[in-house]
């Protein structure tokens, strides 16, 4: 005896939707959606694939399918759904990959993404969701309308001199190599509905035994976009799409598929690292000790006037980095706002490859004088160290989670006769208390900004009065 | 077949989630359920089952396109 329940891969209500019906859907009264939401849970339920199950959710109406499932989720840009899937599936080849895809997505912008990820063979399960419109934009011509079909872009209806044909994409799919199911159904009774079923269940089984690339669409009827009722919507699908899109299998060879000739070789958290190298302090290292109060990931903002050598230092700091063996980044700002005014730049320094050269949150700032400093200040990391210019800037950061140091670089530049130096001083402090270069290798650095013997005096005794004074700055701290 | 066999089943209708589609209604192959004259507090005339004659073939638990609108179970003296 069959008891009918909702499945567990679908929760029981969606805290996610909110609003006042966290209960029910936000799909239209007999939409196709919620059917095959239910149909697709059954099938995950009865596999046991619910904890290593991730759906990539399309842009459409069903963009918010991890409202629904209990299951990983990946909302993917409109169309790229195959390509998010492809990679989750070859990171995590244990997973379960299933990519949730409209008509407008997958046939339209997506064309492309699905029909590589269909020749490449990937071991997924694309759910193709074909109601022959896009929905969730309020009913305009999608790739898939038929013949005739008045839309709110073809008013007068689809005619093939200006839009072409209906694009049959089970038929589209089946020849191709990597195809091992292709197929089309419908929810317009019972046995077709059943039929779905087994449909996805196949797909979902050929992925688990790692037999390659499946597509099941389904003709799903949308009441609203066609503007019928939910029951005629039934009629609908029979009377307008089954001439067009037959339903049948396409496609039922199974292959097993070999595995992909680069097997991912990473950690999730490695991962995490190289994304957010410039903007969090999830790095090693200790915190806050005296000659290296910054642990890596360094994100490095330096700012000041044109003219400071603000690009220069930062530039630098990137060369003393990769002497240090180091992974870097470095990346000048050339805002508009930046002409006559400010220059800065973000600088990353990692001890894994930088995922991403922006700097938004800066663990320590070299800011050369005022503006930079109140501007850049409320961007700064708990924790995070500041070094100013104490000679231009008279009132250090305010915020009390900061360690500010405060180095007099352009009167020490002065002292020794060119105030131009300023920022080889900055640059011999922020050394100073990141500890790096070696000795060996600060000469060559210096060396490579000007060769020229007297100016590359003046840059060294800069870069010691800045390390000099930094010590002397780090000192009250111990 | 006996009335007693007609009341093995029974389909419980979570009523406030119904939108009112009927897909159930018009699907169901043993015409059972009925659209309610009534409104739910969304405004949707809930479908209702009459009572007696359900097989528990679940068909109207996969037309019906809200994941907890329906379940369809055993039938028993406590239940509606």
């Amino acid at each position: 005896m069959k008891e009918f329940h909702r499945p567990e891969a679908l929760y029981s209500t969606f805290p996610r939707k909110g609003g006042a019906d966290p209960e029910a859907t936000h799909y239209c009264p007999g939409c196709g959606h919620g059917i095959i939401h239910k149909l697709l849970g059954e099938v995950i339920d009865e596999l046991g694939v619910g904890e290593r199950t991730v759906l990539i959710s399309p842009v459409g109406c069903s963009v918010f399918a991890y409202y629904y499932f209990n299951a990983g989720n990946i909302q993917a840009a409109h169309g790229r759904a195959p390509a998010v899937a492809t990679g989750v599936k070859r990171a995590r080849p244990d997973s379960i990959v299933i990519s949730y895809q409209g008509d407008g997505d997958l046939a339209a912008i997506g064309g492309n993404n699905i029909l590589q990820a269909a020749n490449r063979g990937e071991n997924m399960t694309v759910v193709f969701v074909n109601n022959a419109i896009y929905g969730m934009t309020g009913g305009q011509l999608a790739p898939t309308s038929p013949l005739g079909m008045k839309t709110t872009t073809t008013p007068e209806g689809r005619e093939f001199e200006e839009y072409g044909s209906p694009m049959r994409v089970a038929e589209l799919l089946a020849p191709l190599d990597g195809v091992s199911l292709s197929s089309r159904h419908a929810l317009i009774n019972a046995g077709e509905i059943i039929k779905t079923k087994k449909a996805l269940k196949k797909a979902i089984k050929y992925q688990m035994e790692g037999k390659g690339f499946s597509l099941v669409e389904i003709l799903s009827q949308c009441p609203t976009g066609w503007k019928v009722d939910p029951v005629e919507s039934l009629h609908w699908v029979e009377e307008h799409m089954l001439k067009v899109f037959p339903l049948g299998t396409y496609k039922d060879e199974p292959r097993q598929r070999p595995t992909p000739p680069h097997p991912a070789d990473y950690e999730p958290a490695l991962i995490d690292r190289v994304i957010h190298a410039g903007t969090s302090a999830n790095g090693r290292g200790k915190a806050h000790e005296p000659v290296r109060p910054v642990t890596l990931p360094l994100g490095i903002r330096a700012a000041g006037f044109g003219g400071q050598g603000i690009l220069l230092l930062g530039e630098m700091l990137a060369k003393a980095g990769l002497a240090e063996g180091l992974s870097v980044t470095w990346l000048p700002s050339y805002g508009p706002e930046m002409r006559g005014g400010t220059a800065n730049c973000s600088v990353v320094i990692s001890d894994t490859p930088v995922g991403n050269p922006i700097v938004d949150q800066p663990n320590l700032l070299l800011a050369l004088n005022r503006p930079s400093l109140e501007r850049f200040e409320p961007m700064m990391q708990p924790g995070g160290v500041v070094i100013y210019d104490s000679s231009l800037i008279d009132v250090g950061p305010t915020r009390s989670d900061l360690t500010a140091i405060a180095i007099p670089a352009t009167k020490i530049a002065d002292e020794l006769g060119t105030a131009k130096v300023a920022n080889v001083v900055m640059l011999g402090a922020c050394m100073e208390l990141l500890a790096f270069p070696s000795q060996s290798e600060r000469d060559p650095l210096l060396q490579s900004i000007s060769r020229d013997e007297k100016m590359l005096e003046a840059n060294r005794l800069a870069l010691k009065g800045g390390m000099e004074a930094a010590r002397a700055a780090a000192a009250p701290a111990r | 077949m006996s009335n007693s066999h007609h009341r093995r089943f029974n389909v419980e209708f979570h009523e406030d989630l119904c939108k009112g589609c009927g897909l159930c209604v018009h699907m169901c192959p043993h015409h059972v359920l009925v659209q309610s004259e009534r409104l739910n507090r969304r405004g949707f005339h809930p479908a209702e089952y009459v009572g007696e004659g359900c097989t528990g073939c679940g068909i109207c638990f996969h037309t019906c396109p809200e994941p907890s609108g329906i379940d369809v179970e055993p039938h028993s003296p406590t239940s509606a």
